[in-house]
């Protein structure tokens, strides 16, 4: 009698998410599905680089060695998701139906910077129950290419290269160092992936293969590198 | 009352959900998708259900497997079927995997995970054949091969090992039918028969069992008493007598 009581009482708490606490952090105590690896995003004249890599966790099991991060938003425009899998996939797809929505009443192509806090809105108020690390890349005639990331917590700031999920730690150094101004699409290509690369080495929640994706005004092209056409590095 | 800022006095403990153990595969193959699952439902440590199907309908053209809690997955796929069903009559349309996809999204999201359904959905539509496995907090993946459930590990040895693109249906079959066998051997919470669902274009051929456990369980007597077993001692009979009798008309569809 007394179990069934407590039961109803969590279950209705967590649908009027009241007393958030408790279910928020129940639930980043569990293994909850999908603890995701690392993200990379990179602006250019002329357009964005974006990458990850391809690995959802559920504890100490690959859920999904083939995932795809890079999530479409917009026609130009793409998010590169870490962190909770459920909770990024259903931010990625409210964010898809009010950008959709918001770009049909204007009647013109939306901005990256509208997305970007289209996404900081959802993350910053709902930042108790979410733990979603999110990468905006696109591109618009407006401003060009443009990179925002939306970390846990729900801020919003442009730069011109950012890195994000649990991989990314372990990269920071190689990107500071590595990255120029002024790079070319090819070079970014190139410097997105050896990151990645290095990432995925050192971090057991990264792995898989490294998806790529250049958005431009031309478009998107995609592509994958497979684990054993990744750059190599020493392996001391 | 539950404090809000999370002390340890009178913190309600979550109680832990019943996991019944399973073992669930799907694989796409050349011409729809093959799904596949054990049949035991265990209660703790006793089998409760020895033929439990685990293989739900959702519509004609879809197919549901579940793990978890029994009564999340046979809840949240006959809620499934229902929406569906409905769709279908409004709009005309068969559904699509997709749809079946998102609305189980959006119902375990809202229950931030607290309705314990592990579903691998697989079905074919006028775009292809697709295979979809969404968890319990509402994350979706689409992949071609898939295992969910206690014995997952094992069964994802032999599809990662077996699996190829464009399998014929024979291949396909066995290759799911070897995953299930390999939860089965190696995971205790998962056991007895093997069902199979085959679904193409042209139709759905639901196979149960696919498989039957080669332990037998014949019982050993019989358990019925002859009338006369038990001798009848004293027999007094009460005549119940008509007071007042009533007749309420419902309101139903058919009325005018």
């Amino acid at each position: 009698m007394c179990v069934c009581v407590c039961v109803c009482v969590c279950v209705l708490q967590c649908c009027r998410s009241a007393a958030v606490c408790l279910c928020s952090s129940a639930r980043r105590g569990l293994s909850c599905n999908g603890w995701s690896g690392t993200i990379m995003a990179v602006e250019f004249e002329g357009g964005v680089v974006i990458g990850a890599d391809s690995r959802t966790t559920t504890g100490a099991y690959i859920a999904n060695r083939v995932t795809d991060k890079l999530t479409p938003i917009h026609e130009r425009i793409f998010c590169c998701r870490s962190g909770s899998a459920a909770d990024t996939q259903a931010i990625a797809d409210a964010v898809t139906y009010q950008l959709g929505f918001h770009s049909i009443e204007l009647d013109e192509a939306p901005l990256v910077q509208t997305a970007a806090s289209l996404f900081r809105e959802m993350c910053y108020r709902y930042r108790e129950e979410l733990m979603a690390g999110i990468i905006v890349a696109g591109w618009d005639p407006r401003r060009g290419g443009q990179v925002y990331t939306v970390p846990v917590g729900g801020m919003m700031t442009r730069q011109p290269v950012s890195v994000g999920g649990s991989g990314s730690s372990y990269i920071y150094g190689y990107v500071d160092s590595n990255y120029r101004a002024g790079m070319s699409k090819e070079e970014c290509l190139k410097f997105t992936a050896e990151a990645l690369t290095l990432a995925m080495e050192r971090d057991g929640s990264s792995g898989g293969v490294v998806r790529l994706a250049v958005v431009s005004e031309q478009g998107v092209e995609r592509q994958v590198i497979l684990g054993n056409q990744l750059p190599k590095f020493s392996t001391v | 009352t539950v404090p809000v800022n999370g002390s340890e006095e009178g913190k309600i403990k979550a109680p832990k959900p019943m996991k019944t153990g399973t073992t669930i595969a799907g694989v796409v193959y050349k011409d729809g998708v093959v799904l596949g699952a054990d049949t035991r439902a265990t209660s703790e440590e006793v089998v409760a259900d020895k033929m439990c199907a685990k293989i739900h309908y959702i519509a004609p053209n879809i197919y549901c497997c579940g793990a978890g809690t029994a009564a999340d997955t046979e809840k949240t796929t006959d809620m499934l079927s229902s929406n569906l069903t409905i769709f279908s009559m409004n709009s005309g349309r068969n559904p699509r995997v997709v749809m079946a996809v998102n609305i189980l999204q959006d119902m375990l999201f809202r229950y931030r995970g607290m309705i314990g359904a592990h579903l691998i959905l697989g079905g074919v539509d006028c775009t292809g054949s697709h295979l979809y496995t969404v968890g319990p907090y509402g994350s979706m993946d689409k992949v071609p091969y898939l295992a969910m459930g206690s014995g997952k590990l094992p069964a994802m040895g032999i599809l990662e090992d077996r699996f190829k693109g464009n399998m014929d249906l024979e291949e396909a079959k066995a290759l799911v039918s070897d995953a299930i066998h390999a939860g089965i051997m190696s995971d205790l919470a998962s056991g007895n028969n093997i069902d199979l669902c085959v679904i193409t274009k042209e139709g759905v051929d639901y196979i149960r069992p696919h498989r039957e456990s080669i332990y037998n369980y014949k019982r050993q007597a019989k358990y019925k008493y002859k009338p006369g077993t038990t001798p009848v001692l004293n027999k007094t009979v009460n005549q119940l007598e008509l007071v007042h009798e009533t007749v309420q008309m419902m309101e139903t569809a058919g009325s005018s």
